[in-house]
């Protein structure tokens, strides 16, 4: 088994990616809904700022994380291997993985701080 | 795995339907989009802060440059948004041919280059 893999299978991998998607695929259309009318300061913070909207900005920030964690696994899984490069394969797969880890930990705490941050 | 079996994965010497540049394309705006998303989190970050710093904000935006870049991030995670559209009605099982693959690639191009006109028309 390989403990990379966001979940215990590929199917709950696959799974997530595409619950994933339809979160941030309504959360996008939400947020142009929004600002596209509208783009004056006082509309956007007032709308952002509701708590509905704070909850929903706090599922599609781990909704990202999810979808891009399993994305990059995917494509590393598929260029970043032993036959592509060699013994040094494995090694800088896992060492892309952990900066991707790194990255998406950043995004998390940067994400929440910002979206329950601000009154 | 280590089977001697040979494999051809350079790209450069097959030629590529229009299904398969789709398809490439929705994985390299994916992995663009993992950078972009920094710029998301940042822009978010100024426009709520205060009202000073969404002001600011809005007059790095009107410089043209700062204009076309935005364009064209926007555009990239368009295009991963409508190919992940794509994908997930072909997951449902519609188009699964590949006539169907070739139609849905299509559309595919054809809207983005609707939403690169609309998200350009927005902002300019
Ligand atoms: C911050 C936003 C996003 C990021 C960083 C992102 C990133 C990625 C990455 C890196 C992949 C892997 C590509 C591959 O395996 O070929 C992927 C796949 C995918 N994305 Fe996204 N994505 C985002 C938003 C979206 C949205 C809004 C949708 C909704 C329509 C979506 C739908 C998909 C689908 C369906 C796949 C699976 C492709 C496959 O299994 O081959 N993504 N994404």
């Amino acid at each position: 088994m390989n403990v990379t893999v966001f979940n215990r299978s590929g199917i709950s991998d696959w799974i997530l990616q595409r619950a994933s998607s339809v979160i941030m695929l309504a959360y996008s259309l939400t947020v142009a809904s929004a600002v596209i009318p509208d783009t004056s300061y006082e509309a956007w913070s007032v709308f952002m700022t509701q708590t509905w909207m704070r909850g929903f900005s706090t599922l599609a920030l781990l909704a990202m994380i999810a979808h891009s964690w399993i994305g990059v696994w995917a494509v590393l899984t598929d260029y970043v291997t032993v036959r592509m490069l060699g013994s040094l394969g494995e090694r800088l797969r896992l060492f892309l993985l952990v900066l991707m880890g790194i990255l998406l930990l950043v995004y998390l705490l940067w994400g929440v701080f910002i979206i329950w941050g601000f009154i | 795995m280590k089977d001697g079996r040979p494999v051809n994965l350079d790209i450069s010497t097959m030629k590529l339907p229009i299904t398969a540049w789709a398809s490439i394309s929705h994985r390299v705006s994916g992995i663009l989009t993992i950078p972009i998303f920094a710029l998301f989190l940042w822009v978010l970050q100024l426009s709520l802060e205060s009202k000073e710093s969404f002001q600011i904000l809005q007059e790095n935006f009107s410089a043209p440059l700062a204009k076309v870049f935005i364009i064209l991030v926007l555009t990239v995670y368009s295009y991963h948004l409508l190919a992940g559209i794509k994908h997930l009605i072909m997951d449902l099982g519609y188009g699964e041919t590949f006539e169907g693959g070739v139609i849905g690639a299509k559309l595919l191009f054809a809207c983005t280059g609707i939403s690169f006109i609309l998200i350009s028309w927005w902002l300019w």
